[in-house]
Order: structure tokens, then C-alpha cells, then sequence
């Protein structure tokens, strides 16, 4: 530790202004500050401070992460040997696991290197710290693709969504979009074969490996190709657990629910965004099931929580705090509308079997506006006690 | 008797050094001053040089622009220095006190035969109008001015702070005398503002009309109680006066003489004995905190001594003076240490109302804080946080980004005349972001004074 430290203060001024390494400032910076705290002191203001800090906040998001992205190397895994036809195979965990976790690594180490080195520079042009938003964004840019996306794909997204959905905007914090939702839809309208259909959610489908007459189709997918068969034979446990192909992260609605209890429990996010988009699905689902126009809108409305992205997307992404709305109230509406919105995608329109990234996405846009209507209705209430002065 | 108005937002932050209930007097400082920037926007003009004799209430500046406010010495002796700071600000106007204190008199008639310009005559020659504030802005209230009604919070609530009723435990007819006088001023009431549950000297204060309030920090905040008794609308003008002032002010107009003693809390983790200490306002620091009074620290490790509290307090240097309106000195540890991977260990030792960390499991423990900042500056990225601990009906990250954006017209529909920086110190406080609330809160205030006059 002490060594570590006389190191950091002998290499200090190599990058501090007038060093060789200047332009590596923010760099080491960011390196310094994740070994030690600053010593750092309060100057203005109040004079002591919680030790809560941005690095927690986005360390216990990685946490409560982890479970769906452990889950999801294994499903990788598993999903890839039952098209292949390896039982032996597939019933090991281990060997699961580790051919996710194979699969998964680069995709990871792709998507933190170029966006963090982004980060970096943007940081070092604006004479800022780096922020630690990426360190969640990072993660879930991977978690959120399909597993045979190619790298370069990972890559492109990554820095579209980090320059054009975050630094342009002044960087974390001043974005509009969800910037890993971002990269998703980057892939999904540039690249849109790679990320839908029925060969890219499992691994080495796309290359032939397949054995005859295997399906890799999302349940999502057959919904919207075959109600009345899926329903039929609905495997409500499996799509629950997550043992079924989708993007790596999203498929097991349990590891999603401990990384929600973490989140939650922690505070780190809004329960009433999470619950309320949880709540505007249900509800939505309801609906349809009132209308029951077609098969699909007959569907149990709960299906729909524990299918696709929802869960993922209501623990994860909605709850991002920057692009959701600021306000308690705001945060229930939008909430409410991206549950009730991704349901009407998935039911009505059949272009899109899954709705959730579009109906976050659509939200991020609208929380502003939403936001606005609340703040004014406590502008109203001021100004009104202003009239009942008069 | 009023209702007890109970306020659930807000945070009462356990330190270790809560002063005990025991009052020693002070000896005579070595040397006390009057420190302009301790008043918000006042540009002094000096009335006195380097020598001069001065009795306790004589003037040593006034207000640039409004020559009968004057400041004036809280003993009598000879002006020792007048200390400058950058472009020949000055910072401090010394005086090293007589061993027999003289003071100026003053001739008081029975106040009903006063006028209020008379009573405002009194107060602006005894130096004692700039303990009487208005909202909004947090200023030196304006003589001309008739407020709607005069405030007075009977409590403080921030960490450590002291019990008035122990402080003013013998002062109840100077308290009764100061509500008469701000009476004078008012077409409407004299508010106090006590914590439910509490009975003292304050309870029977007459001539004012009693609030109870209930809950964590900031319910002794007079801007939050004022926002629930009677919420100040744009174009209102109130006054505050905090409750020794009020003494103060009292004593005067008992006395006729200008006695700025006052009773302090001696608080915080690195004091040896926390304790109330009787001095006179501008009293130097180590005249209190003697170095005998300051536990060792470990590794060559310093201590910042605070006038104030915690959260909105004064940084004072140990050869400073107190600041004019302190009701508590505090001392803990300076935080200039580096933390190996602080951000990602356990941290039982340190407060967090996160649950990120763990003190929510040990909601009675009292903490030693330092003054690390524990984390770097960052974009507010954190929504929903700052609403729990200001309880009014104002959006907190909204009126701040107002004020980050200079727009006039937003902050005053956010809510900008109803608070000063103290009611967001706990914002402050509890940001990740680590943003410069109060000041930026200041800023705001500064601003619409300077467009709006």
C-alpha cells in the first residue's frame, strides 16, 4: 500500500501539467483515484461529507449486475451445446459456463477498452475527471447483444453510443439516452441481421454448427411467428430461470431479481421507476387480455414481465438515473409508460417481436417533458399561494 | 397551543462531542475583532485607525451606502490592527481589550415612547441591527423596510448544536425585552419556533406566538419553519433573528449598554472536555481552544476548527476570532489522508446515509467525521437524493440548476426567495457528485439581488 503510494507520488509529475505524460493527466488520474481516495479536502461549504461517493454508486450497480451476467455466460454456454447436440456437454455447468465465459470475454474487454479510452480522452480535452459511468455501461453493452455479434460490431456501437449519445452532450450526466441502449439500437437499425431472427442468440448457429430442425428463436420470436403453438407448450419455468436463447444478459428473470434486490436494497435505484414499469406491463397485458382480439393479447399478462428484455430493462435500464425522469412523480409515469409501451410494441406491431429497448429509449425522450409538467405543477402551487396573498 | 408541525425529511447526523450541560466563563481573550466578511454584502468604510481608544459599542465601520449602520466593538481597548486581504479587502478589525471594560452608554426611554425609527435609531448606533436578517436572500434587514412578520427559530438543530434553553437559561427578561422591540417593527407577529417535547426558559417567553416542530435537521432552520408557518411569497419581505441575538438585543434596551456576551457550545470529536463557554462576541479562538484542549493527533494529523456547525460553519484559523453570529465552535479532524481503495471497502467507521455502506445498521452510533471530501467532483448524476433532506415543497436539483444557468425568472419560481444556504447544507452534504451546494445556492442569492435591485 505505502509502496503503492510513493510510487503514484514519484510518477505524479510526469503526468501533471509541464510532465512528459500531460496528456495522459486524466488517465492517471483515474488510475490514482481508483487505488487511493484523494486526500482531498473540503474547502467551501459543509464541512464534512457522507462517504458515499459516483465510484460506490457504480460499483454496486457492476454488483448487482454480476448474477445476470454470470447466468448468462452459463446460458451461453448451455444454449450453444444443445444446438450442437452435445448433451454431455450441456449438462455439465462448469463447461457451460466456461465456454460463455470464453465467448463473452472479448466482447467485454471490446466494449470497456473503447469507450473507456473515450472516455479517457474526452475527460483529458475537458480537463474533467473520468467519469465511472462507463464502468456500468460497459458492462452492459455486452449483456444486451446477441452472443455471435461480431467484434467490430461491439466496437462501432460502443463508440457511437459513448461520443454521439454521451460526450456530445457533455458526458455522464448530460445525456438524453441511455447510452447502452444506444449501442443496442445502433446494432439493431445499422446492422439489423446480426441482432434479430432466429440464428444469432445462440452461439455458432450463424456459422452452420446447428444440428437439423434446431431453433434458436427467442420465445418472443415464436410469439410473434406462432401464438398458438408457444402458448401451447409454454415452458414457463425455463423462461423464468433464463434457460432459453436471447441477448446474454436479459434471459433469467431470477439473477435479474437479486441484482434488483441489490439495487433496492442499496438505494441505488428508484424503486418506484422499477416498480412502475413492472406495474405498467402487468397492466397493459390486462388489457389486451380484456380485448382479446387475437391469441397473443390472451396471453397471461405476467408472461410478458418474465419474457425478453422486460425484467433486464425495468431493473437496469429504466432505472438509470440520468436519463430517466428526476422527479418522483415523473419517475412513476415514465415508468409506467415503458412497461405499458413495450407490451403494446410486442402485441400489436409485428414488425418488432420485442419492444423494450424502443419503449426506453422513446421514454429517455419524453422524461424531460414529463419532468417539465410536474416541476411546473409546483411552480403553480407557489404562484397560487402568491394570488391567495394578494 | 399550536400544532406540532413534524417534519419526516431530513437527516440528524450523530457526532461524537455533543457539549456537556456545564458552563465555565471564558477568561478575557487576548484580543477580539470584528470581521466584515462575516456579514453577507457589506462593504465596510472604517471609522477608526490603528490606535485608537474605543469603548465596548463604539463604531468601527459602517455600511458603505448607508452610513448609520455601524459595527462596533464587543470591548473596550485599542484598535491593535486592521487586517487587509487581497485589493485591500479588509478581513478583520482587531481590538486588544482594557483590563476594566468600559462602555459606551446608551440613554434608553421606556420603548412605548419610541417610534420604531427611533428604536431602528438605537439598534443601528449600538452596532446591534446586523444580528436582525431578512428573508429572502439571508441579508441585513433594510430599516426602511416594514416586514410581515419577524421569525425566531428556539432551536438549532444541526450537529452538536447547542440547547438554548441551557444557553439562555437566565436571560428570559432580555428575551421578553427583545420580542418588545421587534414588535416595534412588525405589522404582524413575533413567531418562535420550539422543538416539541423541550420545556425551558423559551417556553415562556411572552409576546410572540409559539410553533412546535418535530423531526431531524433542518427543522431548526428558521427557513424551513418559516415555509410551514407562513411561506414567504415573492415580493414579501420577513426578518429573522437568531435567539441569542435576540438576548442581546434585549439587553441593551435593560441595560443600555452594548454587551455582546454570549454563550457557546464547545463541541466536536477532538475536543477533551465539550462544554458551554461563556465570551464576548469576536473573542479570539485561542482564548477556547487552547492546544490543552485538543486531543493528540495521531501521525502528525491537524484539526479544523470550525465556527458554527458542521455543515454551514466558518473555518477559522487557531489564531482567528470567532465569527459574529457563532453560537458553537467544533473540531475534528482534518481528512488529508489518502483511503487505499476507500471507495470499495466496508467503511464501518464512516457515515453514510447510502446503504451502499453500512451505518443505516447502527442508526444511534455517533461518528468521528474528517474533513475528507471521500470522492472526487462529478456531474450531478444522482436524481431523487436531495428531496429527502429539504423539507419544503421546492425541488432542490431543479432550483440548483436553475441557479447553475443564471436564469432569473426559474429560480424564482423554484423557490429561491424561500431558502438560504444552510437549508441545502444537507443536499450538501449527502451528494455523491460532491457539489459546492451552499455556494452555489449564494451565488443564485446574488444574483437576483443584483437584478433585481
Amino acid at each position: 500500500m505505502k509502496a503503492i503510494r510513493n510510487l503514484l507520488d514519484k510518477l505524479r509529475p510526469t503526468f501533471s501539467e509541464g510532465g512528459k505524460l500531460s496528456k495522459l493527466h486524466s488517465t492517471f488520474d483515474a488510475f490514482e483515484t481508483f487505488l487511493f481516495v484523494p486526500n482531498t479536502v473540503t474547502r467551501k461549504g459543509a464541512h464534512i461529507r457522507d462517504c458515499n461517493d459516483i465510484k460506490r454508486v457504480m460499483i454496486v450497480v457492476v454488483v448487482a449486475l454480476l448474477p445476470a451476467l454470470l447466468f448468462g455466460m452459463y446460458n451461453v454456454g448451455l444454449q450453444h451445446f444443445r444446438a450442437v447436440g452435445d448433451a454431455v456437454a450441456a449438462a455439465s455447468v462448469w463447461s457451460c459456463f466456461w465456454f460463455g465465459f470464453l465467448r463473452m470475454l472479448p466482447m467485454i474487454v471490446v466494449s470497456y477498452v473503447v469507450g473507456l479510452g473515450i472516455e479517457f480522452a474526452a475527460a483529458q480535452i475537458r480537463g474533467h475527471e473520468v467519469n465511472e459511468g462507463f464502468l456500468v455501461s460497459g458492462l452492459l453493452i455486452p449483456m444486451i447483444m446477441p452472443i455471435d455479434v461480431p467484434l467490430w460490431m461491439v466496437a462501432v456501437a460502443t463508440a457511437f453510443a459513448v461520443i454521439i449519445g454521451k460526450e456530445v452532450f457533455g458526458g455522464t450526466g448530460m445525456n438524453i439516452f441511455n447510452p447502452a441502449l444506444l449501442a443496442r439500437a445502433f446494432v439493431f437499425f445499422a446492422y439489423t441481421p446480426y441482432i434479430s431472427g432466429e440464428d444469432v442468440w445462440t452461439a455458432g448457429l450463424l456459422a452452420g454448427e446447428g444440428i437439423d430442425g434446431y431453433s434458436g428463436a427467442t420465445p418472443l420470436t415464436q410469439l410473434s411467428e406462432n401464438v398458438h403453438e408457444t402458448l401451447a407448450h409454454a415452458d414457463v419455468q425455463s423462461w423464468f430461470l433464463g434457460t432459453i436463447p436471447g441477448s446474454i444478459g436479459e434471459t433469467s428473470t431470477v439473477a435479474i431479481l437479486i441484482g434488483a434486490v441489490i439495487l433496492l436494497w442499496t438505494g441505488v435505484a428508484s424503486w418506484r421507476t422499477m416498480l412502475s414499469v413492472f406495474v405498467g406491463g402487468y397492466l397493459m397485458g390486462l388489457l389486451f387480455n380484456l380485448i382479446g382480439a387475437n391469441e397473443y393479447m390472451t396471453m397471461p399478462a405476467w408472461y410478458h414481465l418474465i419474457l425478453g428484455g422486460f425484467a433486464f430493462g425495468a431493473v437496469f435500464m429504466a432505472t438509470d438515473p440520468v436519463t430517466s425522469a428526476q422527479t418522483n412523480v415523473g419517475k412513476c409515469i415514465v415508468g409506467f409508460l415503458i412497461g405499458a409501451l413495450a407490451v403494446m410494441i410486442r402485441v400489436v406491431n409485428p414488425g418488432y417481436p420485442e419492444g423494450m429497448m424502443l419503449a426506453i429509449l422513446f421514454m429517455n425522450a419524453l422524461a424531460p417533458l414529463v419532468d417539465h409538467y410536474v416541476v411546473q405543477a409546483n411552480i403553480n402551487r407557489r404562484n397560487k399561494r402568491l394570488k391567495l396573498a394578494k | 397551543m399550536s400544532n406540532i408541525v413534524k417534519l419526516k425529511r431530513g437527516l440528524d447526523i450523530h457526532l461524537v462531542g455533543e457539549a456537556k450541560p456545564r458552563l465555565t466563563k471564558a477568561a478575557m481573550a487576548e484580543s477580539y475583532a470584528v470581521m466584515p466578511p462575516d456579514f453577507e454584502g457589506v462593504t465596510p468604510k472604517l471609522l477608526v485607525k490603528v490606535g485608537d481608544q474605543v469603548k465596548a459599542g463604539s463604531p468601527l465601520f459602517f455600511r458603505k451606502g448607508s452610513e448609520q449602520m455601524l459595527f462596533t466593538s464587543p470591548v473596550s481597548g485599542v484598535v491593535a490592527a486592521i487586517n487587509r486581504g487581497e485589493k485591500r479587502k479588509v478581513l478583520s478589525i482587531v481590538v486588544t481589550p482594557d483590563a476594566k471594560q468600559t462602555y459606551e452608554k446608551f440613554e434608553i426611554q421606556p420603548l412605548d415612547s419610541y417610534a420604531r425609527e427611533d428604536v431602528a435609531a438605537v439598534l443601528l448606533q449600538a452596532g446591534l441591527w446586523p444580528m436582525i436578517m431578512q428573508r429572502p436572500y439571508g441579508i441585513i434587514a433594510n430599516p426602511a423596510d416594514t416586514p410581515k412578520a419577524v421569525f425566531i427559530s428556539g432551536f438549532d438543530s444541526a450537529p452538536l448544536a447547542p440547547d438554548m434553553n441551557f444557553v439562555l437559561k437566565d436571560e428570559l427578561e432580555n428575551l421578553n425585552k427583545g420580542v418588545e422591540v421587534l414588535q416595534k417593527f412588525t405589522s404582524g407577529k413575533v413567531h418562535l419556533s420550539l422543538r416539541a417535547g423541550t420545556e425551558g426558559v423559551l417556553n415562556r417567553v411572552k409576546g410572540v406566538e409559539q410553533h412546535l416542530f418535530a423531526g431531524p435537521h433542518p427543522a431548526g432552520n428558521v427557513g424551513v419553519q418559516i415555509h410551514h408557518i407562513d411561506p414567504i411569497n415573492k415580493g414579501d419581505i420577513v426578518w429573522t433573528v437568531n435567539v441569542q441575538d435576540l438576548a442581546i438585543i434585549g439587553r441593551l434596551f435593560n441595560r443600555g449598554v452594548v454587551d455582546m456576551t454570549r454563550i457557546i457550545a464547545l463541541t466536536g470529536s477532538e475536543v477533551v472536555d465539550a462544554q458551554y463557554v461563556q465570551v464576548i462576541a469576536g473573542a479570539a479562538v485561542s482564548s477556547v481552544v487552547k492546544p490543552s484542549n485538543i486531543l493528540p493527533q495521531r501521525d502528525g494529523g491537524k484539526v479544523r476548527v470550525i465556527s458554527g456547525n458542521v455543515l454551514t460553519g466558518t473555518r477559522v484559523e487557531s489564531t482567528g476570532w470567532l465569527t459574529f453570529y457563532a453560537n458553537q465552535i467544533t473540531v475534528i479532524p482534518e481528512g488529508d489522508r489518502f483511503e487505499f481503495l476507500g471507495w470499495a471497502m466496508p467503511r464501518f467507521k464512516k457515515f453514510s446515509v447510502s446503504h451502499a455502506y453500512f451505518s443505516w445498521l447502527f442508526p444511534r452510533r455517533e461518528y468521528v467525521l474528517d474533513t475528507n471530501l471521500n470522492g472526487g467532483h462529478r456531474a450531478l448524476i444522482v436524481t431523487g437524493l436531495f428531496d429527502k433532506y429539504l423539507p419544503m415543497d421546492i425541488y432542490p436539483m431543479y432550483l440548483l440548476k436553475a441557479i447553475i444557468a443564471g436564469d432569473i425568472d426559474k429560480m424564482e419560481n423554484l423557490g429561491i426567495y424561500e431558502v438560504v444556504e444552510e437549508d441545502l447544507a444537507l443536499c450538501e452534504f449527502v451528494d455523491p457528485s460532491k457539489t459546492e451546494i451552499q455556494s452555489i445556492v449564494r451565488d443564485g442569492i446574488n444574483l437576483m439581488i443584483k437584478e433585481l435591485n
